[in-house]
Formats: C-alpha cells, structure tokens, sequence
C-alpha cells in the first residue's frame, strides 16, 4: 500500500515537472545567456579598437584646427549655462545643509572647508561628468547615429575620407579638453554659491569661510586629484558617447536606443571610476 | 547657428573662464599661495612622544604660523621622535628656543609652539631644538587624575 502511493507520487512529480518545464526553454535561457555575454565581450573589444583608431587619428585633427573648434562650442560652451548654475545651486544647497548640520557643534566656521572639500574632491568632477553625459554626450551619440543612418559615414568613405579622422576624433578631443574645465568651472561657482548661503545669509565669518578652506585644502591633494578626476571622466564619456552612435544599429530605434545606453552606461562607469579613483588617490587601500 | 567669428570668440571666452576657475581653485580655495614659493631652512627637535602631530602640521611663534612639519621619524637608538620642520627664512629664531607640541581647542589638530629664549644667538639650518615638551596624551593625564584620586582616598 505504502509503496503504491509512493510510486503514484512519484509519476505525478515526474508529470508536472515535464508539463511546467519542458526541454526547450531551459536551454533556451542558456542560450541567450551565452549569446548575451558573448556579444557583451565582443562589443567590448570593438570600442577597443574604437579607442586605437581614435587615438592614433587624433595626429590629424592639428592641421584642421577649425574642426575643433566647432566641436569645442557645440560640447563645451553649449554646456557652460547647465553646468554653471547646477554648480551655483549644488554649491547653495551645500552651504545651507552644511550649516544646518555644522551648528549643531558650534562648528559652523569650518563651512568653506566642507563645501569646498565635498565640491573640489567628489561633486565637482561627478556631478559635471554627468550632466556632461546627459547634455553632450547623448547629443554627440545621436549626431554620429544619424549620420551613420543616413548613410553620411558611408558617403565619406566612399570619397576617401575618413569619417573617424573627420568626425570622430575632433569630437572626442573637443570632450577631453571641456571635461576638466567644465568641472574646474562648477566647483569654483559651487564654492561662490555656498559663500553667498554662508556668508551672505547664514552670518557666517568671510574671513573664517576663506582661511578655513584655505588651510584645510591642499593643491596636490585636493585640487590636482580632482582635474585628475575629471580628466578621466571626459574620456571616458567621450569615448562612450562616440562609440554609442558609430555602434548603433543605423535605424530610428537603434538610435534611440543607443542614446539611451550612452547616458546609463556613462552615469555607471563615471561612478565605478569615481570609487576605484578616490580609493586610489584619498584611501589608504 | 553662429557665424565663425563670434563661435571663435564663445570658445575663447569658454576656455579663458575655465582656465580662470583653475586658477581661482588654486589659489584661493587651496593653501598654494601660503608658504609656496617662501625660503626656508630646516630645524629638528626630538621629543618623547610626538602624540597625533602630521607632515604638515602648523609651526607657530606667538600664535602666528612660521612654519610646517615636514618629516617625523624615530631615533633608533633612543626611540624618541625626531620632528623635522621647516621656518620660514624671515624668521629667525634664538638658539634657546624651547618647543611644545599643543593641541588647537579641546579636540583640535596637534601643532608646534616654539617659545624664543633670551640668547644673543640665532640658531642655524639644521639645527636641533633641545628645549622640548611632548604631547599631552589625554588618556595619561586622566589615567594619571585617577590614580592620584585612588591614593587621596
């Protein structure tokens, strides 16, 4: 009796089991898995060789100076307003949360160290790299998406030029050059901000908000860490963003869906490098 | 869009203003004006215990900063601390100068404060301070508060 029902138990099991996973979708879903991280890595050694062909084309962007320029207004002076004001309000914010917390101690003369500290080392570099990316980057990664629709990248090639030394790498340079001044840029309006809080509001010391700062930053420390920093973040978003768009499958959707993938894949590598970098530079790893 | 020469010029004044904000962050945010560029000459002074004194920590006359620590090692054989700082060259100091290692306010960072004697010399480059106080470890002095209470009873 016992092992009858045992037997019938067993056959019901083995019966939903086949009826609710079949064969197929289990080796379906490894499939895709394998299909996923094998065009993972091959994308990855595309941007790879992206990166060598841009670098080795950068040489030919001096005899053109005119190329960079453009592109210099497009990406940088384009993003001068948004990063200039985020960086007065970041700066604000910081003066006022700042001098909430501070005063709690009585320690509320030590504010320009705080803001300038959390702006030079971590905000200014971060937060600029990633309005950077949302404001420069999906525009360039749409731009070279379109041409490539468009058949603009193609039509170059087909007269002898190449669209990677015509388009491409003045892009990329105008990036690399805007980056470490658009962040250099919202950290000095960051600290003015928290200053015009500080000071002009709270009733914090002048004299106490500039020493303070003066005495607890240091140039090589802070300061150069910091361009350091955002030197980083312009080449990274700029290879990203341009990789994106010359990547992109030539069609509406594939555009969109490559400026999408700019500014999340940006945001997450501009943070990842933000960790592994102030580990580097501020921890004692 | 823009024409050429006003795009020149938006570019010119966008890199100007950042180069400018380099400059501001250098210079007034970041203590590269202080003591950059000032001679100075290098002094030492062994103490017993140089407490949470840093590289870089103040050196002060009177409450006014002379100078910066610029090293601290250990004397191998007597397992002193040797604090090497250096002074500004307008300031020179006697040879009697006696130095103490205070903290600033009740949980401050450590600092030197040289007190000048009264000798006619001065004291030369790489000279040794023998007149020293070390740092006030605030667990010994409580330790000590204690222990002095428990003999009192």
């Amino acid at each position: 009796m016992v092992q009858y029902t045992f037997i019938i138990l067993q056959r019901i099991t083995i019966k939903t089991y086949l009826k609710y996973s079949p064969q197929k979708p289990m080796t379906q879903f490894f499939e895709h898995l394998g299909n996923k991280t094998l065009s993972g890595f091959a994308k990855l050694g595309r941007s790879s060789f992206f990166l060598i062909d841009i670098l080795t084309a950068t040489t030919s962007v001096i005899p053109r100076p005119r190329l960079l320029i453009n592109q210099l207004f497009s990406v940088g002076v384009l993003s001068f307003l948004i990063i200039t004001i985020s960086g007065l309000f970041v700066g604000m914010v910081l003066g006022l949360q700042g001098f909430y917390i501070l005063s709690d101690f009585g320690a509320e003369e030590t504010l320009g160290v705080m803001v300038a500290a959390s702006l030079v080392r971590e905000l200014g570099p971060v937060v600029a790299a990633l309005l950077f990316a949302g404001r420069a980057g999906s525009a360039l990664t749409a731009e070279i998406g379109l041409m490539k629709a468009t058949e603009q990248l193609s039509g170059m090639e087909m007269m002898a030029i190449d669209p990677i030394k015509r388009i491409i790498a003045p892009r990329f340079l105008a990036g690399f050059i805007s980056m470490p001044l658009l962040a250099a840029l919202f950290s000095a309006i960051g600290v003015l901000g928290g200053h015009i809080v500080g000071v002009g509001i709270l009733g914090v010391d002048d004299g106490s908000y500039w020493s303070q700062m003066q005495a607890g930053l240091d140039f090589n420390d802070d300061i150069i860490n910091g361009v350091i920093k955002s030197i980083v973040f312009g080449f990274a978003v700029s290879w990203i963003s341009l990789f994106e768009g010359y990547d992109a499958i030539p069609t509406s959707e594939g555009v969109s869906r490559a400026t999408t993938r700019t500014v999340v894949n940006s945001a997450f590598t501009i943070l990842g490098l933000d960790f592994i970098l102030t580990a580097l530079m501020f921890g004692d790893i | 869009m823009h024409n050429t020469k006003t795009q020149d010029t938006l570019v010119g004044l966008f890199v100007a203003c950042g180069i400018a904000a380099l400059f501001f962050m250098a210079m007034q945010i970041s203590n590269l004006s202080a003591f950059s560029n000032d001679k100075t000459y290098t002094i030492s002074a062994h103490f017993e215990n140089s407490g949470g004194l840093k590289v870089k920590s103040p050196v002060s006359v009177a409450g006014v900063r002379v100078g910066r620590v610029s090293n601290i090692s250990i004397d191998t054989n007597s397992y002193e601390s040797i604090v090497e700082m250096q002074i500004n060259t307008q300031y020179s100091l006697p040879d009697d100068t006696s130095a103490s290692i205070y903290t600033a306010g009740l949980l401050g960072e450590q600092y030197i404060s040289l007190e000048p004697g009264g000798s006619e010399d001065f004291i030369q480059a790489n000279g040794v301070l023998d007149l020293t106080q070390s740092a006030i470890v605030l667990e010994q002095v409580i330790g000590q508060f204690l222990f002095d209470k428990a003999a009192e009873d």
